[in-house]
């Protein structure tokens, strides 16, 4: 057990973030010139660069700005984009949420909208106080998992130890979420297996080779140059690797970016878009998945690394495996977790139980390596999806 | 691998229908233990989470590793030679790398 912070709309959150969300890439200057002084004091940047409508954009902005890990969100628009900011601010509202918005067209400009953004996120500070302490549990949480940077190792040290520790999170009642079905390229027969019905089996296949056809028409597959100089030769074997984070628990559902599990389970978050290819890559880096699977809830996430990623998050904290013991005598510093000593004959097991530990106690507020660096990164794209259908959610 | 997860330091075999072996480490050219209790004589010097045949694999063959494929042999590749993108290919989409860094 561990303390959470209470929300009006009933959600329990592990942070208490004051979000500062630029509605297009014009306003992100003010909005970080705003968080500035506070950086140092859970108060993030997130935002969307695009000045044209797009509902997957507006969902996703709605789910992390109510987010249960954030408290207050102040909105930071140019004026003229397309975004909707008044539904996003009434949403908001309607959470419970202090939510201020400021215009820079009307604020007079620059340095006025600077000034009235950082009155109003000192304020925020001072306030944020009052929100009720209430105990958590392992049952209260949702946790994602990605792995970025992999390489030869993550697939028989990282990934398989997250496995395991996410078999005992689901045992113990979270939601827990993997992704990235352009990632499971190859293994999408003996994931089906473990699906809850024969339809979620079936939709489970068919998020897969919908994933192989959108890359196949990009000309690429989600594998990067490095991936290769780590030594996987190809996605299939990449997917492999990656398809090991999942664990062994059967998988509850299928969801798409910004639904919330509606309960314990495991569930498979599908990032492709939905269609014809429309708006180019799926997720042009590993921060883009990170923020879809916070739009579906995550309060913290699991990120396996080989090659050595450094990067954390805005809004929930990013526990770093990392899988190759030659990266984390380089890059410690970064490393939350030392998963490539099971190369070294720890087991995976006794890796696991750290995993399972370090998740308990930053649920709890202890802060991973990531957070104390500072890092915050957070990136959204267009995107455009169906809605999942009801065999994806089985009863 | 053991069952209970832990790895012994020798080659590893990660399921008994694979064709290829994992470096657990940097393993030079020669006879190597490998973690089902055969021995390999590795051809090619490689460095750690890289892949060497456990046999003979013939162009156009199946790569198996985690007990499935990952891939097809392009060229004839004979048992303890290096395994990578120079003699095999996703049967999905193309590896992308560099060709600075691919090889290593």
């Amino acid at each position: 057990m561990f303390e959470g912070y209470l929300r009006q709309d009933g959600r329990k959150g592990i942070r208490n973030t004051v979000a500062v969300a630029y509605l297009v890439e014009c306003a992100r200057h003010v909005a970080s010139e705003i968080v500035l002084p506070f950086r140092d004091q859970e108060v993030q940047v997130i935002g969307f660069p695009g000045c044209f409508p797009n509902d997957y954009a507006q969902k996703m902005m709605t789910q992390i700005c109510t987010h249960p890990n954030v408290g207050a969100v102040l909105l930071v628009s140019l004026g003229c984009e397309s975004f909707d900011r008044f539904s996003l601010a009434q949403d908001i509202a309607d959470s419970g949420r202090p939510v201020e918005s400021i215009v820079i067209q009307q604020t007079g400009g620059t340095r006025g909208s600077i000034q009235s953004g950082q009155a109003w996120v000192a304020a925020q500070i001072a306030a944020r106080k009052q929100v009720p302490r209430v105990p958590m549990g392992i049952d209260d949480l949702v946790i994602g998992t990605i792995c970025g940077g992999s390489d030869g190792t993550s697939g028989i040290t990282g990934n398989p130890a997250v496995g395991r520790a996410f078999d005992r999170l689901v045992a113990a009642g979270a939601a827990c979420i993997f992704e990235e079905t352009g990632e499971l390229i190859g293994c999408e027969h003996i994931m089906a297996e473990r699906a809850r019905t024969p339809e979620l089996a079936t939709e489970l296949v068919r998020s897969v080779t919908k994933a192989a056809d959108y890359y196949a028409a990009l000309g690429f597959g989600s594998f990067a140059a490095g991936n290769a100089e780590g030594g996987l030769s190809t996605i299939e074997e990449k997917s492999m690797g990656a398809y090991a984070k999942s664990g062994s628990a059967q998988i509850s559902g299928l969801i798409k970016p910004g639904d919330v599990p509606p309960a314990g389970g495991l569930y498979l978050l599908d990032v492709v878009p939905d269609g014809e290819v429309r708006f180019g890559f799926p997720n042009i880096s590993d921060n883009a998945e990170i923020a879809e699977m916070i739009a579906c809830g995550a309060h913290l996430i699991l990120f396996v690394t080989g090659r050595g990623s450094v990067v954390g998050s805005a809004v929930s904290p990013v526990i770093k495996v990392c899988a190759n013991p030659q990266t984390y005598a380089r890059l410690s510093e970064d490393m939350d977790v030392n998963a490539g000593r099971i190369l070294e004959g720890i087991g995976l097991d006794d890796v696991a139980d750290e995993i399972y530990n370090l998740v308990c106690g930053v649920a709890g507020g202890q802060p991973t390596k990531s957070e104390d660096l500072g890092h915050a990164e957070f990136i959204l794209t267009y995107k455009s999806f169906d809605p999942i259908g009801p065999s994806c959610l089985p009863v | 691998m053991s069952d209970d997860g832990h790895i012994t330091g020798k080659l590893l075999l990660l399921c008994d229908e694979d064709n290829v072996l994992v470096a657990p480490g940097p393993v030079g050219v020669g006879v190597h233990p490998v973690s089902d209790g055969s021995v390999l004589s590795v051809q090619q010097a490689v460095s750690m989470g890289q892949k060497v045949a456990r046999f003979a694999i013939a162009r156009g063959q199946k790569v198996l590793k985690y007990g499935v494929s990952i891939g097809s042999a392009t060229a004839d590749i004979a048992a303890g030679e290096h395994v990578h993108v120079h003699n095999i290919r996703s049967d999905y989409t193309a590896t992308h790398f560099l060709k600075e860094t691919g090889g290593a």
